[in-house]
Parts: structure tokens; C-alpha cells; sequence
């Protein structure tokens, strides 16, 4: 291996310094790609290094997403990010942890992984790209398709209701809930910057249309709309009103609050084996 | 014919009842005194409420096992007598409480009444019933009987209040002992005083957990793994490692493995239910080559199956859960040291070979308590991760890189130029995904290449018996210590039997196996499982016939049992002991 010149001149990170080799894998109009890069310009943004970013995910189309930078990568399991991040976060506070995945990651199968995170409230910026659909599998409904959506799972309609993902995490205890819209790229990028500014769980939910098995673009182009000025974002009740929201759909910063002060724990010492083993001394 | 060396006392009552306080002083008291110890217990499922019951076996040679019938059976109430009198010796002696229930018609051997709560009161406390049982029955059998004082100071010691009555009641009890004729044969006094511990299985693998550097846990609530996660809980945040209760054996697994992809040494420990939650996971960690130890305390299944009994019926899918051809190391220790001894070689093992490592201990193994020597802390050695030497190039860290050891530099996030994605997709050496043909041949055989050259280890058998012998045992686990027993039985008898203890069951150390099957003509494979799992596993690996002998009662065999296969293989007569 050849050393690295000691440069003394400030790097700057630019948004493509982000970006690894690997050509995505995501169809052509695929929402993701707006998503990759409002990541690529929040990074720049806050300018962390990538070898002190550590991207976890699981499985589906969203999910490839990590091999897309040129950070730390973690492309676990279906539904484990969550808890793959938060493992890594305890281990590693010094790491800028983010997560993100897909609908089906999230809502469906890891579902159960969601509120824990939120009410952990550790320092982690979840990133959901949301299509409605599943399209790794090419084509089944998802947790937050529309009661009566007609897929190939679903012949005759989904019978149940669509879940309300930001009620999940709100009523969780998560201390920065936010929506955006990946044909929205500069807001969403603030949204995801705010995101990993924010000290605690940061939970950015994002309107990802699937062009191939449930294009959504000229749907959501209508529904969405920009919470008002008058939000004020440390208002749960108020937060919650939107979150359950189903007519339109709300984007910007819904909650914000500062994260959980640490409780106090021990001054960490070296472990000491044969003062341990003292204890069981016959 | 078998001279016994050892006693088998039994304490037997209710959840509360104080029995099993008894039987854990008398072990104490015992271990303090310079005998060797190993109890054995039973608690209910129920949460409050059932029938217990702690055995102490005591020597002044090593105790391997839970020993054979009971010599000594302490039944604090009736029902104690109905669930445990068919487990006693044909000379056993039977302590009883008046007060409780009358001497059975049917019992016609020696039997001494011990009206414990009487003694108590009369002495001024009658909750202090369980330590004038303790009175009684190490005057009357001689256990610790100069260690008692210590052992209820130890206990009681900062209730001041308690400790007085209690402390009148442990002489009372003596006492009363003392007035009895004894008319029974058992006395196991100590020949000297020695520097042992007194630990639980579960006890040794937290020490081994904290001794080979953990630096992370994650786990989830069963039993009999429980206390793992309890302990560290309480130990991980004293020194500066990272601790969490996951929301379900899942997570937990996957926490273990962010934090060792953190560069961490990471463990979980669960019960067969939550292996089988993890079994995806680990999967992924053999296939991203990540690190992490994973103990099973099984206990009997299938399903939520038997919960506080043991059972070794986990081998299967600690060898073969998971989809895929996913390689991992699966250890399994014997007893309470070798928790400690193989819980330390895990870390190092899972570090060295980047690997999902598996331990396999049950529940009698769990809660046991067993006196055991000390540890020669200093010959265990560190071995850490192999890393990336020296300052990388951009774009030239190949992460999973064929070297000769197949063996790849694991980077840790935070260093330049490294960066990285681990994936469970098939991948090449830079880890990008890769379906390729001759890539996943590679990469299949790269992972399970690594582990290879452990096929040839010394380090994980151990050999006891004869040299040559007509029956060989190859046993695992637990089944370990009665197998010892018997072999130490068959030497009484002189009757030369082998036997070969397999430490590492994945991958099988196939060098030593061959070895030992030279030594033998009929080879007896004893197990706690209806399948004859290890039978079957060593029948498919080596392509031998072996005798396959199962127990599936939730109950560890005993030693007895084994020499009776052992005496019914040379077709000798069943053995007697005195």
C-alpha cells in the first residue's frame, strides 16, 4: 500500500466526493436517485468526512443504497437496520450512524424495530424511502399502500388500511420527525441535513414513487403541500394531526424537541479478571 | 464392585420454602471447607409457587456430574417425598419434617425426623427453619460442619436483626443432630483446605465474556440465559463498553454485529427459541465474515419445549441453522471451567477467523455451581481481527482479499480510505456485489477454507480412559461429566474404557477423532437428544458406525447409566456400587 501525502490545505468535501463507482442498480426515474442525491448535498452540507459516516441498511431496492457512497456501508438483513445502527451507535458514538431502507424494511417486516429505535432516541438519522409498493420483488403491496390498491398480491384490492409511519414513530418518542419528497431535492436535503444535525433519533420520511410498479409522481405532485409557517414544530398534538393526515400530504419538519439527556452511569475502569474472580472465592 | 467416594444429598421442598437456601448453604459450606462440589437444581416454570429442589454431591475427589442416586434425601414436605423418593439409593436415608407429614409406611430404610420449624422457633425464629435445617444435616453427614457459622454470616450478615436468630437456629439444628443415633454409613468430611471458586456455568462464561475483553452485549430475556445479559448489564457500563436489552432476540444479534462491523467485540447470549430467531443473522455474519459469539444455554425443545430443564437437542441448528452454506465455529464446554476456558476461546476464535461462533451450554450447565480451580489467567493470549497494515490508497482496500490464510484485513469505520460496504450479497474481494460463477465459488470456498485448518486442532478434544479399549466414548457437552464418572467407575472395576471429549463440534476436529477411532473397536456415543444428533453428525463426517445412545427426558444422564451401556457392550453383568 502506498502512504497517502500529509496535504495542510482544508479538504472540502463536495457532494460527488460522496458518491462510490458502483452505478445504481434502480431503474431509469426511479424516485431513489433524488434521494441519493439530496444524501450526497446534506453530507456536503454538514461537511463529515466519509470514513466517519457509517450508512446500515436492509434489504429492498432503497436498500442498495449504501454501496452508492463512498462512506462506511452496512447492507444487513431485511427489516435489521435499525438495530445493526443502533448496535453500531453504542459501540461507536464517535460515527455519524445513518439508516436507510424502504417501506417494506421499516413498516413491514422491521417494523417491530421502529418505535424501540425511536424511544432509544440515540443519535441516528433514519432515512425511509417510501414507495408504497414493493419493487425488488417486483410488484406486491406494501404497508402504506392504499386500501383497495390492485397489485399482483393483491388481485382484488388490499383490504387493509394503509399505517400512518409518522404516528408510529411520534407516539415512539422520536425527537426529530420529518417528511419530504424525493422530486423535492433541495428541501429534502435540508430536511436530511437538519436530520443529522439533530443530536438525537432523527426520523425523515420520504415520498420515493416507484416509476416501474406504482408510479405515484403525478399523484403525490398533487397531494403534497408544505406544513405551514404557523407549525410549530415542538407541538405534538400538533405533529400528530399531520402525521395521521391521509387526504393531502404534509411535507417539511413536523417535531423537533432535544434528544434525551444521558442518564449517569459508572466511570468506566479497566477490568481487572482475578478482582472479578475474587467474588467466588469458596 | 464400586466403592463409592462421594455423597448425593438432595433438599427437596416448595418455592419459598426455603429449601433450596439450605441446599445453596450446604454447598458453600462444603466448598469452603476444601470439598469438591457440584450441585444441580430444579425450579419451576411458574413464577411463584412449584416444587424445587438443589442437590449437593460432595467429595474430596473431583465431581464431575450430578452424581448417581441420592444418598441423602432432605423432603421439607410431602410432596417432596412423592416426587423424589424413587430417585434414592436402595441405602439412602431420608430426612423428614414431623411437623409436615409422617413417615411413609412404605419407606423401610433409615430415616431421621427433623423438625425444623420447631428447632427454629425454639431458638427464637422459626423463619429461620432453613438454616436449622442446615444444622441437621451437615451435623448428621459432616459437610462443611466447621464452615456453617461463616457461611450464614456471609449471607445474613449485614441483617443484624437476622442474624442472631438465624445463627441460634443453625446450632439448634446442630444440636438436635447431635442427640439423633446415627445409624447410616455417610460422613464426608474435607482432608484440607483449598483456594477453589464456587461458580455457575453462567457465572464463568460472564467472567470469560469480561477476561477475553468484551466490549459489547445485546440480548433478550430466556431462560436459562438470563443472567448472562443481567451480569452484562451491570459489569459492560464499569468499564467503558456498550450494553443493550434488544426488543427481541433479532435485534439483539443484529446489535452484536453493528458493533463488532464497529470493530467491537460483541456477544449475545439466548436460549434455542432465540437461536432460532438469530438464524438469519448469522447467517449474515458468516457471509460479511463479521465477528460475534453467540452463546446458546439450551434447554429442552422443540418449541417453548421444557424451560428449566436441559436438553442438547441445539447441535443441529447450531451447526446447520440458516439458510445457505453459512461455515461457523460452534464450541460446547463440559463444565463450569470450561465455560470460562471456552467462552474466552470464542472471542479469540470469532476475532481470528471472522466468524459467527456458537456456544453451546445448557441449563444444568447454567445454573449449576461447581468448585473449580483456578484460572491460569495467563495463558490465555488476546488475538485480535486481522487489520489493514499501514496507510491505504484510495480505492485499493480490498476487504475481502483472497490472501493464503483466505483470512481478509477487517477494517474498522474511521480510517481513510477504507470505506466499505459489507453486504450479505454474494460480493468479490472489494466486497461490491458480485453473482459471478467462479466469484461465489471462490468466495464459498474462501469462507469455509479460513476454518479449515481447525479440522486438524489438538486443542478442542480431550482424551480420558485407557489408551486401547474393547468401547470408546465420543461425547459432547454436558453428556461429558458423566461419561468421566463412568470411566472413573470402569478403572474401579478395572475395566479399560476410552473416551474422547469433543470441544469443537464445528469444524469437527476430524485429525483427533480419527486418531482416538484407531484406539477402539465399538464406539458409544452418549446424548441428551431423541435424534442421536452428534451420533449422526460423526457417522456423516467420518463415515463410521457408531452406537448411538439417547436420553430425552429433559434430565442429564448419569454416570451409572453409562456404565451400564458400557458393562451391556462387554456383556458383563449390571455394575454394583456400595
Amino acid at each position: 500500500m502506498t502512504a497517502v501525502p500529509i496535504t495542510s490545505t482544508p479538504v472540502v468535501y463536495k457532494p460527488a466526493d460522496y458518491r462510490s463507482d458502483l452505478k445504481p442498480i434502480w431503474c431509469p426515474g426511479c424516485g431513489d436517485f433524488g434521494v441519493l442525491a439530496a444524501i450526497q448535498q446534506a453530507l456536503a452540507a454538514v461537511q463529515i468526512n466519509p470514513k466517519d459516516l457509517a450508512v446500515v441498511s436492509g434489504i429492498g431496492c432503497s436498500s442498495r443504497l449504501p454501496g452508492f457512497l463512498q462512506t462506511y456501508g452496512l447492507h444487513t438483513v431485511h427489516g435489521r437496520a435499525l438495530p445493526a445502527a443502533i448496535g453500531l451507535k453504542i459501540a461507536r458514538p464517535d460515527l455519524t450512524v445513518m439508516a436507510v431502507g424502504g417501506d417494506g424494511d421499516f413498516f413491514s417486516i422491521g417494523l417491530g424495530h421502529l418505535p424501540h429505535a425511536a424511544r432509544r432516541d440515540l443519535d441516528i438519522t433514519v432515512v425511509v424511502m417510501d414507495n408504497a409498493i414493493y419493487g425488488l420483488t417486483k410488484g406486491q403491496t406494501s404497508p402504506t399502500s392504499p386500501r383497495g390498491h390492485v397489485t399482483k398480491s393483491t388481485p382484488y384490492g388490499q383490504s387493509a388500511q394503509p399505517l400512518h409511519p409518522l404516528a408510529i414513530v411520534l407516539s415512539s418518542g422520536a425527537s426529530f420527525v420529518a417528511r419530504g419528497f424525493s422530486s423535492q431535492p433541495k428541501q429534502l436535503a435540508e430536511l436530511i441535513k437538519a436530520g443529522l444535525e439533530h443530536r438525537g433519533f432523527a426520523f425523515i420520511h420520504v415520498l420515493s414513487p416507484c416509476v416501474t410498479f406504482y408510479d405515484t409522481y403525478k399523484l403525490y405532485k398533487e397531494l403534497v403541500y408544505n406544513l405551514p409557517d404557523s407549525h410549530d414544530p415542538s407541538d405534538l398534538d400538533a405533529a400528530m394531526h399531520y402525521a395521521i393526515e391521509s387526504e393531502r400530504l404534509p411535507l417539511g419538519i413536523f417535531y423537533r424537541r432535544p434528544p434525551l439527556e444521558p442518564l449517569p452511569r459508572p466511570t468506566p475502569k479497566p477490568f481487572d479478571t482475578q478482582a472479578y474472580l475474587n467474588r467466588f472465592r469458596a | 464392585m464400586i466403592q463409592k467416594e462421594d455423597v448425593v444429598i438432595r433438599v427437596a421442598g416448595e418455592s419459598g420454602d426455603g429449601s433450596s437456601a439450605t441446599g445453596e448453604m450446604l454447598a458453600q459450606a462444603a466448598a469452603r471447607s476444601g470439598l469438591h462440589v457440584f450441585t444441580f437444581r430444579t425450579t419451576p416454570a411458574e413464577i411463584k409457587g412449584g416444587p424445587v429442589m438443589f442437590q449437593v454431591r460432595a467429595s474430596n475427589s473431583p465431581v464431575r456430574s450430578m452424581g448417581d442416586a441420592v444418598d441423602v434425601l432432605f423432603a421439607f414436605n410431602r410432596e417432596a417425598w412423592d416426587l423424589h423418593h424413587a430417585d434414592m439409593a436402595p441405602n439412602a436415608v431420608l430426612l423428614y419434617d414431623p411437623e409436615e407429614f409422617d413417615l411413609p409406611a412404605e419407606f423401610s430404610g433409615i430415616a431421621y425426623p427433623a423438625p425444623i420449624g420447631q428447632i427454629a422457633q425454639a431458638a427464637g425464629n422459626r423463619r429461620g427453619k432453613n438454616v436449622a435445617a442446615l444444622g441437621v444435616v451437615a451435623a448428621l453427614f459432616g459437610l462443611g460442619l466447621n464452615k456453617l457459622e461463616d457461611i450464614v454470616r456471609a449471607k445474613l450478615g449485614k441483617k443484624a436483626d437476622l442474624l442472631e436468630s438465624n445463627l441460634a437456629a443453625l446450632r439448634a439444628g446442630i444440636e438436635y443432630a447431635h442427640q439423633l443415633e446415627k445409624r447410616d454409613p455417610f460422613w464426608m468430611e474435607s482432608t484440607g483446605e483449598h483456594d477453589r471458586y464456587v461458580m455457575t456455568g453462567n457465572q464463568a462464561i460472564i467472567a470469560g465474556a469480561l477476561h477475553a475483553g468484551v466490549e459489547f452485549f445485546a440480548g433478550y430475556p430466556i431462560t436459562p440465559a438470563s443472567d448472562i445479559m443481567e451480569g452484562m448489564a451491570a459489569m459492560l457500563p464499569q468499564i467503558g463498553g456498550g450494553y443493550m436489552q434488544a426488543e427481541d432476540e433479532i435485534a439483539a444479534i443484529m446489535a452484536c454485529i453493528g458493533a463488532s462491523y464497529g470493530g467491537k467485540r460483541a456477544m449475545t447470549a439466548t436460549s434455542g427459541p432465540g437461536l432460532s430467531l438469530m438464524s438469519e443473522a448469522i447467517g449474515y455474519a458468516s457471509m460479511t465474515e463479521i465477528p460475534v459469539v453467540i452463546v446458546d444455554a439450551q434447554r429442552g425443545g422443540p418449541s417453548t419445549g421444557l424451560p428449566t430443564k436441559m436438553e442438547q437437542s441445539d447441535l443441529n441448528i447450531a451447526l446447520h441453522g440458516g439458510h445457505g452454506d453459512s461455515p461457523r465455529i460452534v464450541l460446547a464446554p463440559a463444565s463450569v471451567a470450561e465455560c470460562f476456558h471456552l467462552t474466552v476461546w470464542a472471542f479469540n476464535l470469532a476475532e481470528q477467523y471472522q466468524t459467527p461462533v456458537i456456544v453451546l451450554s445448557d441449563y444444568s450447565l447454567s445454573f449449576r455451581t461447581e468448585t473449580v480451580e483456578p484460572f491460569d489467567l495467563g495463558k490465555y493470549p488476546r488475538i485480535d481481527r486481522l487489520r489493514p497494515n499501514g496507510a491505504l490508497a484510495p480505492k485499493q482496500y480490498r476487504r475481502y482479499e483472497l490472501t493464503s490464510s483466505l483470512v481478509s484485513p477487517m477494517v474498522a469505520p474511521g480510517v481513510a480510505y477504507a470505506q466499505y460496504t459489507a453486504t450479505g450479497l454474494e460480493h468479490n474481494e472489494f466486497g461490491n456485489p458480485d453473482y459471478t460463477p467462479a466469484n461465489h465459488a471462490a468466495m464459498t470456498e474462501k469462507r469455509w477454507g479460513k476454518l479449515a485448518p481447525l479440522q486438524h486442532s489438538r486443542e478442542y478434544v480431550r482424551r480420558f480412559g485407557a489408551e486401547r479399549a474393547k468401547v470408546g466414548i465420543i461425547c459432547w457437552g454436558t453428556t461429558a461429566g458423566p461419561c468421566r464418572g463412568a470411566v472413573y467407575l470402569a478403572g474401579q472395576e478395572e475395566l479399560p474404557v476410552a473416551m474422547l471429549q469433543v470441544q469443537m463440534l464445528s469444524p469437527l476436529p476430524v485429525d483427533a477423532i480419527n486418531e482416538f477411532l484407531e484406539q477402539v473397536e465399538i464406539v458409544l456415543v452418549p446424548e441428551v437428544n431423541f435424534q442421536g444428533q452428534f451420533a449422526k453428525l460423526l457417522q456423516a463426517e467420518l463415515g463410521i458406525k457408531v452406537r448411538s445412545m439417547t436420553k430425552y427426558t429433559g434430565m442429564p444422564f448419569s454416570r451409572l447409566e453409562i456404565l451400564r451401556q458400557i458393562h451391556a457392550l462387554h456383556g458383563l453383568a449390571e455394575p454394583v456400587m456400595v
